[in-house]
């Protein structure tokens, strides 16, 4: 994986922070990413994880491509029998954070580095200290938790991974309502919706 | 067995009886309407199997001799029936076997239940005998799919199954079940079918704004243009679909898989779209100014290079599935909704009109057509037997009533362009997919969804020799299939494109065959080979009056190509007469 920036490329590729309601279903993994992998689309990060409702699960992904790219893939996922609801979203429309672990010598970086200037200037915490390694953990975007490798590196980094993103959607007002209107046969406009009546909403939604 | 069974099709009996997940499985089917099933036993399958010895009052099925076969001939019952086809198959290689026609019913949109049995549970992983993963092997190509492991899941997966397959934009369903769920009894309590699933929507909400927007374009119209496909025929609005043509009074061509939803004769019909199709259609796509693209998905087939494809006109866009809105051609207005439901809305919203020069202009290219095409192909004089004189002369003795089937090639092209369709539902063949073989297993579905109709197969010399066995359940069934090979000792769509952009590189198109009649013969199917132009008539009456299957095999000019084309990379109005 590379450690590019979010900023948009010239291509007109952006990352989108794609949000996936679904019923909790064994296969439906594989449904959602084939999706992808069938246009050699590379997934650039992939969550799951239970929503706000139980019972529902929440993929959340990231991808490096055009809006008109996503907006099709999008309308892919939300064809699947299984699929409640998707939403993408650029970075400026999500809160979003990524979790990183970093494990380093205790004896090299006890002598040769300020440990509490490492904590302090990178928002790190310290999960576990044994007399052989140290565990930091930091969450943040992605140049918070790469610029914690640089440092680390020179002190015998000895093993580093960093979790799939987790994201909010700035302008949801959540999934509880929108459950009760798919649990009916007749689902309101707000399920229904066609997306060409709301030009402007920043938020996608069939 | 007979009380038991009463009670067993009593969905609102809470009264439980205890049954074998095979009983239920049966039993399900009945309830959705199944009354012919297509398939093919083998170990994992055997307990349903058992079961069905039961019931072969109440369900036909049809021994196959290919599970290809078999999920060919349920596609063919689905299109002609307009109910979902049924198919059984053991694991591993009988599953797999299933892989071409599940991908080929997933891009036509037909609906079907195809059910395999699999290992036991407690063997799935261990690659036990006959264990493939057949639910991931599938998922790229069903609608759905789903691996029962304990039976009392089956009353509910199945009316799921039934559901999902049939509803919003059909398509293929698989459902896999362990050997130990079919044999496990538990306390069943009747079947109640679904209709409604908390995460699916098959038909998206239909937005007034959008019929009114699309309505006023269609009135202000004055070169507006109908290209319509199979989701009229799916939706069931070929009353609906003519009325709209008619009163708006707008020229209208169809996809293959379209054809028929109106008569082939009605003043309306200008014709067939795309590679091989009508040189009008193809070439006023670029000159119309509102495109009414109905239940069609603009295929590369249709289309051409999309960079120029109707870039003049705005472009109305109706579809079931929201996800072919804009996937290929941007559109002006997107109808999202069931036909159904959308096209009698815009009817009452658009003025009565007639388009009489404008459609005059398509006549123009058609007596253009006619000059330098299809006079040719269809009253020759001299030389050897064309394909499209033999489409001529069937439509003649058949009036246009029968059902056509037909496989993949040149065959396919001259069938479909040529083919007289009065009816509905009669133009069965392999789209989107182009699946050579398709054709001999599809009729003999075809046949079992249409019992009253003649079903004629048009097959190549290449298509028919990959799946020639179902002769042999043509013969143990006493299916009544009119077989028509068009020979002409070549693959010759490919050996087409070798001699236009190959430069006569015939690379490996040169397929030898057997004795066609026979190969009939031996299965004891009565059948005529014929070469001579005066032959024809009397060997298509011969075929068509016998009682029972019929091959006739017509020797066809070996080197004769289809035209007009549109060259692959080429826009539609750059479309080939010769």
């Amino acid at each position: 994986m590379s450690n590019q920036n979010d900023t948009e490329k010239p291509s007109g590729k952006q990352e989108y922070n794609i949000t996936v309601y679904t019923e909790n279903q064994i296969g439906l993994l594989n449904r959602i990413a084939i999706i992808f992998t069938r246009r050699k689309i590379n997934i650039h990060s992939l969550n799951t994880s239970p929503s706000e409702i139980e019972s529902i699960h929440r993929f959340n992904i990231v991808v490096q491509e055009t809006e008109d790219v996503v907006r099709k893939l999008s309308r892919q996922i939300e064809k699947q029998v299984e699929v409640l609801k998707v939403y993408f979203n650029t970075n400026e429309d999500v809160i979003w954070q990524e979790l990183a672990l970093y494990k380093v010598p205790t004896d090299i970086i006890a002598e040769k580095a300020s440990v509490e200037r490492l904590l302090r200037e990178n928002g790190a915490r310290v999960v576990v200290i044994r007399k052989d390694y140290t565990v930091f953990e930091t969450t943040g975007h992605r140049e918070e938790t790469d610029a914690l490798i640089k440092i680390l590196q020179p002190f015998g980094l000895i093993e580093f991974v960093r979790s799939a993103r987790v994201a909010i959607i700035k302008d949801s007002d959540g999934f509880n309502r929108k459950l009760r209107e798919f649990e009916k046969a007749e689902p309101g406009e707000e399920v229904a919706k066609n997306e060409y009546l709301n030009n402007g909403q920043k938020i996608f939604t069939m | 067995m007979e009380t038991e069974q009463k009670e067993l099709s009593n969905p609102a009996g809470v009264e439980t009886i205890e049954v074998s997940g095979s009983v239920a499985l049966l039993e399900a089917l009945i309830t959705e309407g199944t009354d012919v099933i297509f398939g093919y036993p083998g170990g994992a399958i055997m307990p349903i199997y058992d079961a069905l010895y039961d019931y072969k009052e109440k369900l036909n099925h049809i021994l196959v001799r290919h599970e290809q076969g078999g999920i060919h001939a349920g596609q063919g019952f689905a299109r002609t029936s307009g109910k979902v086809g049924v198919v059984f198959a053991t694991s591993g290689p009988g599953a797999t076997n299933l892989v071409t026609g599940l991908a080929d019913a997933m891009i036509d949109s037909t609906p079907l239940i195809c059910i395999t049995g699999q290992v036991f549970a407690h063997l799935l992983g261990t690659d036990a005998f006959q264990e493939t993963d057949v639910i991931n092997i599938t998922t790229p190509v069903t609608k759905w799919n789903y691996q029962i492991t304990d039976a009392t899941e089956i009353p509910e997966i199945i009316s799921k199954a039934f559901y999902i397959a049939r509803s919003g934009r059909p398509g293929p369903v698989l459902i896999d079940i362990t050997k130990n769920a079919q044999i496990q009894k538990f306390d069943y309590s009747g079947y109640t079918p679904c209709n409604h699933i908390r995460s699916y929507r098959p038909k998206p909400l239909i937005r007034k704004e959008y019929i009114i927007q699309a309505a006023e374009l269609i009135n202000q119209a004055k070169k507006p243009f109908i290209i319509w496909g199979q989701g009229v025929i799916l939706g069931e609005a070929e009353q609906e679909f003519k009325t709209f043509v008619e009163k708006s009074g707008i020229p209208s061509a169809w996809t293959i898989l379209g054809a028929g939803a109106i008569p082939t004769d009605h003043p309306l019909n200008v014709g067939m779209l795309g590679m091989h199709g009508n040189y009008g259609p193809n070439v006023l796509t670029n000159e119309c100014d509102v495109l009414i693209a109905i239940g069609m998905r603009f295929d590369d087939r249709v289309t051409g290079r999309l960079d120029k494809y109707a870039k003049q006109a705005k472009v109305i866009h109706l579809d079931i599935d929201p996800s072919e809105i804009d996937k290929n051609v941007q559109s002006t207005v997107p109808v999202w909704g069931d036909c159904k439901e959308t096209i009698p809305a815009l009817t009452e919203l658009i003025k009565q009109k007639e388009h009489k020069e404008w459609l005059q202009k398509f006549r123009d290219f058609d007596q253009n057509e006619i000059d330098a095409v299809i006079h040719n192909e269809l009253h020759p004089t001299s030389g050897e037997l064309t394909m499209g004189e033999v489409i001529h002369q069937l439509n003649v003795l058949t009036k246009g009533e029968a059902v056509i089937v037909t496989d993949v090639g040149q065959h396919q092209m001259v069938a479909c362009r040529y083919a007289k369709l009065n009816n509905t539902r009669s133009n069965i063949t392999s789209g989107g997919l182009g699946t050579m073989g398709f054709a001999l297993p599809a009729a003999i579905g075809a046949k079992f969804g249409a019992p009253n109709r003649t079903v004629v197969a048009i097959i190549g010399d290449g298509g028919f020799q990959m799946t020639l066995q179902e002769l042999g359940t043509i013969m143990q069934s006493g299916i009544d299939v009119k077989i028509m090979i068009l020979n002409n000792r070549f693959l010759g769509m490919v050996r087409q494109w070798q001699e236009l952009f190959n430069e006569h590189r015939y690379s490996f198109v040169d397929i030898a065959s057997p004795d066609f009649v026979a190969v009939a013969a031996a299965y004891g199917i009565k059948g005529r080979s014929i070469s001579e132009r005066e032959d024809i008539t009397t060997a298509l009456q011969e075929m068509l009056n016998n009682k029972g299957s019929f091959l006739l095999e017509v020797m066809v000019t070996k080197e004769n190509n289809v035209f007009p084309m549109v060259p692959q990379g080429c826009s539609v109005s750059e479309i080939r007469l010769k």
